[in-house]
């Protein structure tokens, strides 16, 4: 059975902590006391060897919060500015595998680059516009590596894949603009500190590196430096994120770890 | 007692039941289904040394999928177990067939799933071993495992096939050309693999996980001092019993117990003793600590007509939620299996 995953998801009028599971999607209030919503997946005409689940979680267009599936399709809910009248509003089936993670612009879009991205086993990745009805803007077709963790800021995708690679993708051209050989082993987790283009990669192999993009303002290029490495001695890291928006400290988690690292300026 | 223990485990039926699509099995269950297949010829175990075997074996399969290069690699170690067997039965043909018959069928049902499907195998996997951290002494010895029970997982070697050794940035512009490379430098010492394991019915594996632990002649301890911390939660949960899952267990009892078992008549059995004298393993079985008792569920393995009553009487008590189209609850094929043996 899979692990159910939590996140928060902000809107202007509230905050949302949904989590996913096996029998479906449930949204609480941020405190966590009172159930908003649910809901149950349906299950689709597939061979009984197939698990159903919900996986990936993401809020969008400032009214949305979207929940990919086993199945590929990701479920559209729209969240009224307070009370339970969520509704199911779309349904996207541009997927054919497993969805993994999905993302929100986490900067400001350049034009025609879309709001959200989602990521499949296949390491395809999708591109949309959220809104009434979502667009799709844009598919990348993946290269039969699970793409595990995404994330988007200013028009750059930032993948992270089972094998241990990150790529960054320019999300209006779905061109490929960074290969970087970051891991020796399964990717678990990306993050992207929005105000400074800092990106954190964790990955079974013990390690965390902290990455800095920036473009260059002539050839438009993206930039990619190393800026830190973390090792986490006999852990393989399962989760990481920042925790603050220009990235100067960042949590951690593992496998078989009770505990969550921090991580700061000395 | 090889021959026994390796045609009961390999029995067709038990074979088919377990490659029917299912739920993980609980802690208990498992623990019970190991029971019956270790006793499945003349060899008997005490409690402690039945607890010691089960400790090992639990913590050397953790290892082993814990430390797989790739999710894929967990089939390749499965195949190392299935190359050791048949080394040990090589004489015996019609087992031999079982077995190969076996790894057609692992071969048919998992060379084709994705990476991402065996990611969550091994992540089910996983989390079943969490926190369990008890200290096998071959595994302290060869320095694969720390004092304080948790894995060593080496940032050095070969990296998984499919995988670059970490170190470089590549930049493309926007027509797709690359324009520079950069390195960057991190503690791990990693090399390109040379090859790729074979996922054919005979073939070289490569990956060494899950070969024969004792190829070596060692002495074999397990220590569960400072490794139960965190089980006492663990054991809270498996406390309600589940009266659906033990008549299941029941019924794979059933299936194991089906060849002629040889009971010992006399002195003609032999008992193992995983300790180097009887009074240790006495020791052993009074000083195990409460939170790692294994609490085994009694099973009979004989047919009583009351057990399918009571099986759908259980069935009867049980809320069921709309019916899914076209697949009948899990206690009904239990139930029809049954009629059918």
């Amino acid at each position: 059975s899979v692990s159910p995953q939590a996140a928060w998801c902000e809107l202007p009028s509230r905050v949302l902590l949904v989590l996913t599971s096996q029998r479906g999607v449930q949204m609480y209030d941020a405190d966590g006391s009172t159930m908003v919503f649910w809901h149950a997946l349906d299950v689709p005409e597939l061979p009984a060897a197939h698990s159903v689940f919900a996986r990936g979680i993401a809020a969008a267009g400032g009214r949305f919060v979207c929940v990919g599936t086993s199945f590929g399709a990701v479920l559209v809910f729209d969240i009224p500015p307070k009370g339970t009248n969520v509704t199911l509003s779309e349904v996207l089936e541009q997927h054919r595998d497993p969805i993994t993670d999905m993302a929100a612009e986490q900067g400001q879009a350049p034009d025609g680059a879309g709001d959200l991205v989602t990521a499949d086993d296949s390491g395809t990745l999708c591109l949309w516009s959220s809104g009434e009805e979502f667009a799709l803007l844009g598919k990348i077709p993946g290269s039969g590596c699970t793409c595990s963790s995404v994330a988007l800021w200013n028009g750059i995708v930032a993948a992270g894949y089972g094998n241990g690679q990150i790529r960054l993708w320019e999300a209006g051209s779905g061109r490929i603009r960074a290969q970087l050989s970051a891991h020796a082993r399964w990717i678990y987790a990306i993050d992207l500190a929005p105000l400074t283009g800092k990106l954190l990669s964790g990955a079974e192999d013990s390690f965390v590196h902290v990455w800095k993009l920036s473009r260059d303002p002539d050839t438009d290029d993206i930039e990619v430096q190393h800026c830190h490495a973390e090792c986490v001695t006999d852990t393989q890291v399962c989760g990481a994120r920042f925790c603050d928006p220009a990235g100067d400290t960042f949590a951690v988690t593992g496998y078989d770890l009770s505990e969550i690292l921090c991580y700061g300026p000395a | 007692v090889m021959n026994d223990i390796i045609s009961t485990m390999f029995n067709r039926k038990f074979m088919e039941e377990l490659f029917k699509p299912q739920d993980l099995y609980s802690k208990k269950a498992l623990r019970t289904v190991y029971d019956r297949l270790a006793h499945a010829s003349i060899m008997r175990l005490n409690q402690a040394s039945m607890d010691k075997l089960y400790d090992l074996m639990t913590m050397a399969f953790k290892y082993q999928v814990l430390l797989c290069p790739r999710p894929r690699d967990v089939l390749l170690v499965t195949f190392n177990h299935l190359d050791a067997i048949k080394d040990f039965i090589s004489d015996s043909p019609g087992i031999l067939n079982q077995v190969d018959e076996t790894f057609r069928r692992l071969i048919e049902t998992y060379n084709p799933l994705s990476d991402g499907e065996f990611q969550l195998i091994r992540q089910t996997l996983l989390i079943f071993f969490q926190d369990m951290h008890i200290r096998v002494s071959i595994f302290l010895k060869d320095k694969v495992q720390n004092s304080n029970g948790r894995f060593v997982l080496p940032i050095s070697g070969p990296v998984p096939w499919g995988t670059e050794v970490p170190g470089l940035i590549r930049i493309f512009n926007h027509k797709g050309v690359e324009v520079k490379r950069a390195e960057f430098s991190t503690a791990g010492n990693y090399v390109t693999p040379q090859r790729e394991g074979s996922f054919e019915l005979y073939g070289d594996r490569v990956l060494k996980l899950g070969t024969n632990m004792y190829s070596v002649t060692r002495p074999v301890e397990t220590h569960m001092s400072g490794s139960s911390k965190n089980l006492a939660s663990q054991a809270k949960e498996n406390i309600a019993p589940n009266p659906l899952a033990k008549e299941e267990l029941n019924f794979l009892a059933r299936l194991l117990g089906g060849l002629d078992i040889q009971k010992p008549a006399g002195d003609s059995g032999f008992r193992l003793n995983l300790f180097t004298t009887d009074e240790e393993e006495e020791h052993a079985a009074q000083t195990r600590p409460e939170e790692l008792s294994y609490k085994v569920i009694n099973i009979e393995a004989t047919q009583e007509p009351a057990r399918r009553a009571e099986l759908s009487r259980i069935l009867g008590e049980l809320d069921v939620a709309e019916p899914r189209p076209g697949s009948a609850g899990k206690g009904e094929d239990l139930l029809a299996l049954m009629d059918g043996l």
